[in-house]
């Protein structure tokens, strides 16, 4: 049986199918995810320095919204947007990819928001207060001390966010946005061979990550030499 | 404030939670003065110290510094502090920067000095402590006492009015604690108005002017040094004294 699915792989599916597979599903994933990641940090830095302000509504917001990301199912909010988001911005109704990217954007601006927040945190008080005690003002030692420490805390932790959205774009398969998890669909429908598919996908997915998370480790024991 | 003290103190009260760590402390600190706070752990001295730039911000009493009531929310505490230096036990080099751009950063960034002015300060203040060949390294590279000097002579770049001192060898292995009392003891040379809360009895006897033994909140005794370690009168700095010396 084993025998029978490599063979299929290499001679039924690969020849054919690669380009699918390579150009399309690993193409949208990436662009998908890296939307998502990008789009994601600058909403979440902002929401982070909210959460981070002195004004409690601001805090509360963005604690809510926080909390009602990370406690709901991607897949409900996916499916939230997808139905939503052509509701409330009528000229996006054709379009699903854009509505399923801003339903991933918002989910990953919630976990950037608690990276940036505990990057920032991490960085000893102590530093704040030198700081401060030699006439540096609150923004001064935000951009000057805090954040240039902070950024080395944050960024692996981007990088790590990064893979995990990659592997997570894939439920937004069930809308068929052209992601590496739609070919396998499409593929499989075209040739009834989902194991074969499914290990092709699984292998892109693998190496993909693998190989992003190898350099995050690497970037991030670079950063740390830095000190 | 029509007087001479650099720093006065109007009955400043200071809780964390539900505990009342300043209950009341009146001082001053006249122009040139060396003043040492010793007394018992969580007796106040730490944030009694902390108090007179601000880094605690007492819920009532006030700060005079130059004149000026610091505690006053109204008032720009950023341009009070440039004159107001301070040492911390735990050093607070900033890892990121090289040693010399820990002395650079602040005078540059307030716009104090230009870059130049700066960089031949920090030259000068780094040789004063014997680590002019330590200017570009990171401060992650210095023993504990390298970075505590490095960390005096940062507030000095400031060219600050005062200095004050938080514990600054309670961090330290003991044979760095020499080093770091020697640049002290020689800015206070100087003539430097300092307030320095120390463990190192021999050293405030030495130095001070006049030592503040604070306990539970309060100075309980004030004196010359010769007065508080010779002759103590309250029972509570006895009690101390006979414990640490």
């Amino acid at each position: 049986m084993f025998i029978e699915i490599i063979e299929n792989i290499f001679v039924k599916i690969l020849p054919k199918y690669w380009h699918l597979f390579v150009f399309e599903g690993l193409g949208y994933t990436l662009l998908l995810s890296l939307i998502t990641v990008l789009c994601g940090t600058i909403l979440g830095s902002l929401l982070a320095l909210l959460k981070m302000s002195k004004i409690p509504p601001f805090r509360w917001l963005v604690t809510a919204f926080v909390e009602v990301i990370r406690g709901t199912p991607l897949l409900l909010q996916l499916y939230i947007g997808y139905f939503l988001v052509p509701q409330l911005i009528p000229a996006l109704s054709s379009n699903k990819f854009v509505s399923v990217s801003i339903a991933l954007v918002l989910n990953s601006a919630a976990y950037v928001t608690e990276i940036i927040r505990s990057g920032i945190q991490a960085v000893d008080k102590g530093q704040t207060e030198a700081a401060r005690s030699l006439g540096l003002s609150q923004a001064q030692t935000m951009t000057k001390v805090v954040l240039p420490q902070a950024v080395k805390n944050i960024l692996p932790a981007l990088g790590n966010e990064f893979v995990a959205v990659i592997k997570e774009t894939s439920l937004a398969s069930t809308f068929y946005v052209g992601d590496l998890m739609t070919q396998y669909l499409v593929v499989k429908g075209n040739t009834f061979l989902a194991m074969e598919c499914l290990l092709v996908v699984g292998v892109i997915y693998f190496v993909v990550t693998f190989v992003l998370s190898r350099a995050v480790s690497a970037f991030e024991k670079r950063l740390k030499r830095g000190e | 404030m029509e007087n001479n003290y650099i720093i006065q103190t109007v009955d400043i009260h200071k809780s964390f939670e539900k505990l009342h760590v300043l209950k009341g402390v009146s001082q001053h600190v006249s122009k040139g003065e060396v003043v040492s706070i010793i007394g018992p752990s969580g007796s106040g001295k730490s944030t009694f110290l902390r108090c007179l730039n601000m880094l605690e911000t007492p819920e009532k009493g006030q700060i005079f510094f130059e004149g000026v009531d610091i505690s006053d929310k109204k008032v720009n505490i950023d341009i009070h502090r440039q004159k107001m230096g301070m040492v911390f036990q735990q050093f607070n080099m900033f890892p990121h920067l090289t040693v010399r751009q820990n002395l650079t950063l602040a005078p540059t960034t307030l716009g104090k000095m230009s870059v130049d002015e700066a960089n031949a300060l920090a030259e000068d203040l780094l040789a004063r402590i014997g680590l002019r060949d330590k200017a570009d390294v990171k401060p992650g590279t210095l023993s504990g006492g390298q970075k505590q000097r490095v960390a005096i002579v940062r507030a000095l770049a400031m060219q600050p009015d005062v200095m004050l001192f938080d514990e600054p060898t309670s961090a330290l292995d003991p044979e760095m604690v020499g080093e770091v009392l020697d640049v002290i003891k020689g800015l206070v040379k100087t003539g430097m108005t300092s307030v320095i809360v120390t463990h190192e009895m021999g050293f405030a006897k030495e130095v001070s002017d006049r030592v503040l033994f604070m306990d539970d909140g309060y100075v309980v005794e004030e004196g010359t040094p010769e007065q508080i370690f010779g002759n103590p009168q309250n029972p509570r700095t006895k009690d101390f004294l006979s414990k640490v010396l």
